[in-house]
């Protein structure tokens, strides 16, 4: 039990980790055909299934809550009732379609004048787009919080703000002569301070990402199987 | 075949000129490295690499032809243009699919198309369904998974490359098809050459590139020097973590957000409220998102401890099954199995901005007395963060989405940059062997600091042999 526990998931790790390591370097008919049955196969099941637990845990973590009264059960009453709707109108209904006596074999549909797709595109999208126009609102007061010059480096990250927030409108060009206005500090600012800093960090990023691979493949973390020791 | 290296005599002279400047290089920390023997080997490997890496590129072309006058002389008189240094060689690198035409046409103007043709049993057989116009033709430089840098001369690099990897031959009802080139077997080739955008009718003339045959390879050798680092690399790591284990001790800088964690769940046990960790947006493909789960088993043996509470919304159904065994397990190994309750990791939706709503709104109902945003994030990071920052909570964020981390800096209490997510899970275990991964790691980028210091001076001074060796070979 150990075994399958502890040390079967790292020889798997080593053993898959070194195999998609030395395929990058093989450009064989076969190597690629391994590669493609690993990410078009393996990985589309895997997520399959991990999907059907996944709306499993959703509902049960609503129902718990609405059984149990917890605070903002409510919300979890509307988001179980929501599914219930979109799970009859993308899943239950296309299947009574299909298995309906002379409608034949089709495939589930994917006209745009589903009930799916209505709730779709009339509910789901404009919610997203709602919640994501908040970021503005979220941006601003983040920037009023962060632009206040306490300290030299606030100060030096407000200017530079300043600079950037006037040079990418129009209206930057015309501050400053025409060799250099506040349009091309900005872009200065982008080009250099801005884009060495971005490639340090992803220096670091990158070389990371090889050391946390290696101690995975070579068994040394083995945290994500849970405790660590 | 004969093949010729133009750039030999310049590769020869630059890699002295790289022995002397990497033997400087390295001279000075070779004292420091007295506590790490084990790093002495990786350290000449890379030393050796850099010095024969160069030296093991291929020409991968032949002379130019000199055949063709007929053809040559027709479509002077008829106007059409007429092709330069034309030859077929199999692709390199690649799965034994595609041979290369390799041409220049001096003369062409933006109406010049081309086509390959292909004997089949003594036929000549369109490769193509129609001519592509010349303007649309990549060349040699621009595929540098294939060849580039030390394999080409500069003006093979400027030529057309016509990729051909199908031929029409007749299908099972008789009528022509594309069908792919077989592996290993021998066709001759020829270059169709058209004005007016690929107009039959315009005119066209055949010209002779020879024969060649699709191979496969096994081993893509742009990739040679990659390889090679690699291979340096996990030596340097690996003798990194054998003198981390005869030697425990090592310093690791103080990272503020990695130590504060301690201090927000101590604050989130002593409020009675729970701690939420949001593992980011991406799959566990991404190698940020096996960060995050790596530290969330910290964190929940941790939680497990102080007797607190433990929220993991997660966005993407497998990070959540294993989100769930890693807490689990952390729970067990902290002695309280009983304490583990399953619903602590959920799956909320794989929608961003719905995901947004709803774990937005359990911040708000539930009021997380700590939260951690770890694993990669996009346009949501900010929209999180400024709710958390309104509840109150300590926040601490990780994410190598360098775009993103502005708004945790402004938003958050500590953030960790980059790398130091994937230190996290090491600084927090304090194992030795992970520690000595850290100091590894630290190693690798002191050599790619001093290897680009290096190379930036090489290329001001006018010597590109080591920003070369850097790019596909």
């Amino acid at each position: 039990m150990v075994f399958l526990k502890r040390q079967f998931p790292v020889i798997l790790a080593f053993v898959f980790g070194m195999l998609l390591w030395l395929q990058y370097y093989v450009p064989s008919k076969a190597s690629n055909s391994m590669l493609e049955s690993f990410s078009s196969s393996w990985l589309i099941t895997l997520a399959g299934c991990a999907l059907i637990l996944g709306v499993f845990s959703a509902v049960f973590h609503h129902v718990e809550k609405v059984k149990a009264r917890r605070a903002g059960f409510g919300y979890s009453l509307i988001t179980l009732v929501c599914f219930g709707i979109t799970f009859t109108c993308g899943f239950i209904l296309p299947l009574i379609g299909r298995i309906a006596p002379g409608s034949g074999i089709e495939p589930i549909p994917t006209q745009p004048d589903t009930p799916f797709d209505w709730i779709f595109n009339n509910v789901q999208v404009p919610l997203d787009s709602t919640v994501f126009s908040l970021l503005a609102f979220f941006v601003a007061s983040a920037a009023f919080r962060a632009f206040r010059a306490r300290s030299m480096e606030a100060t030096v990250l407000l200017l530079a703000a300043c600079i950037m927030m006037l040079g990418r409108v129009a209206f930057g060009e015309m501050i400053g002569t025409q060799t250099l206005n506040l349009s091309d500090a900005a872009e200065w600012i982008l080009n250099n301070p801005s884009t060495g800093a971005q490639r340090g960090i992803l220096f670091g990023i990158y070389l990371s990402q090889v050391a946390l691979a290696l101690r995975i493949i070579f068994g040394i973390e083995k945290t994500y199987l849970g405790g660590g020791s | 075949m004969a093949r010729e290296c133009p750039a030999e005599t310049e590769i020869y002279s630059g890699r002295q000129r790289s022995a002397a400047a990497a033997k400087c290089a390295f001279s000075r920390p070779r004292k420091t490295l007295r506590s790490f023997p084990a790093l002495k080997l990786p350290l000449c490997l890379l030393l050796a690499a850099l010095l024969l890496a160069p030296g093991l590129a291929k020409a991968h072309f032949l002379p130019p032809r000199s055949e063709n006058i007929e053809a040559q002389k027709r479509a002077e008189e008829r106007g059409i243009p007429v092709p330069t240094e034309l030859e077929v060689f199999d692709r390199p690198n690649d799965d034994g699919s595609s041979v290369l035409l390799s041409f220049e046409v001096p003369t062409a103007d933006e109406d010049t198309a081309v086509m390959a043709q292909a004997s089949v049993d003594k036929v000549w057989q369109d490769c193509a369904e129609k001519p592509v116009l010349l303007s649309e033709l990549p060349r040699h430089i621009d595929e540098p998974r294939y060849y580039s840098g030390e394999e080409l001369s500069p003006e093979h690099a400027q030529q057309y490359s016509l990729t051909v990897d199908s031929v029409m031959l007749p299908g099972e009802d008789g009528a022509l098809a594309l069908q792919p080139l077989e592996t290993g077997r021998t066709y001759s080739f020829r270059l169709m050459l058209y004005k007016n955008g690929g107009d039959p009718a315009a005119g066209r003339i055949a010209f002779l590139a020879g024969d060649a045959a699709p191979l496969e390879q096994w081993f893509n050798t742009a990739f040679l020097n990659q390889v090679l680092m690699a291979l340096v690399f996990t030596m340097i790591m690996m003798g990194a973590i054998f003198a981390a284990r005869q030697n425990p001790n090592l310093f690791i800088r103080r990272i503020a957000g990695l130590e504060a964690v301690d201090e927000a769940i101590g604050r989130a046990t002593e409020m009675g409220r729970p701690v939420m960790q949001v593992n980011g947006l991406d799959p566990l493909t991404s190698a940020s998102t096996v960060a995050a789960v790596n530290i969330l088993g910290r964190i929940a043996r941790r939680i497990a401890s102080y007797d607190s509470t433990l929220m993991v919304p997660c966005v993407d159904p497998v990070v959540m099954t294993v989100s769930q065994e890693t807490v689990k397990q952390a729970y067990a190994e902290a002695g309280r199995p009983d304490a583990y309750r399953s619903d602590s990791v959920f799956f909320v939706t794989d929608q961003q901005f719905s995901y947004v709503a709803s774990v937005c709104g359990f911040m708000m109902r539930d009021r997380p007395a700590a939260i951690v945003y770890l694993g990669a994030f996009y346009a949501e990071s900010l929209l999180l963060a400024e709710t958390g920052a309104g509840t109150g909570a300590i926040q601490i964020a990780g994410t190598d989405s360098q775009h993103q981390l502005p708004f945790f800096v402004v938003s958050c209490d500590y953030t960790l940059i980059g790398e130091e997510l994937y230190a996290a899970s090491a600084y927090l275990s304090r194992e030795p062997m992970l520690l000595g991964s850290l100091k590894g790691l630290d190693i690798a980028k002191a050599i790619v600091m001093l290897l680009i210091l290096l190379g930036t001076i090489m290329a001001t001074a006018g010597q590109d042999i080591l920003t070369r060796w850097f790019t596909p070979l």
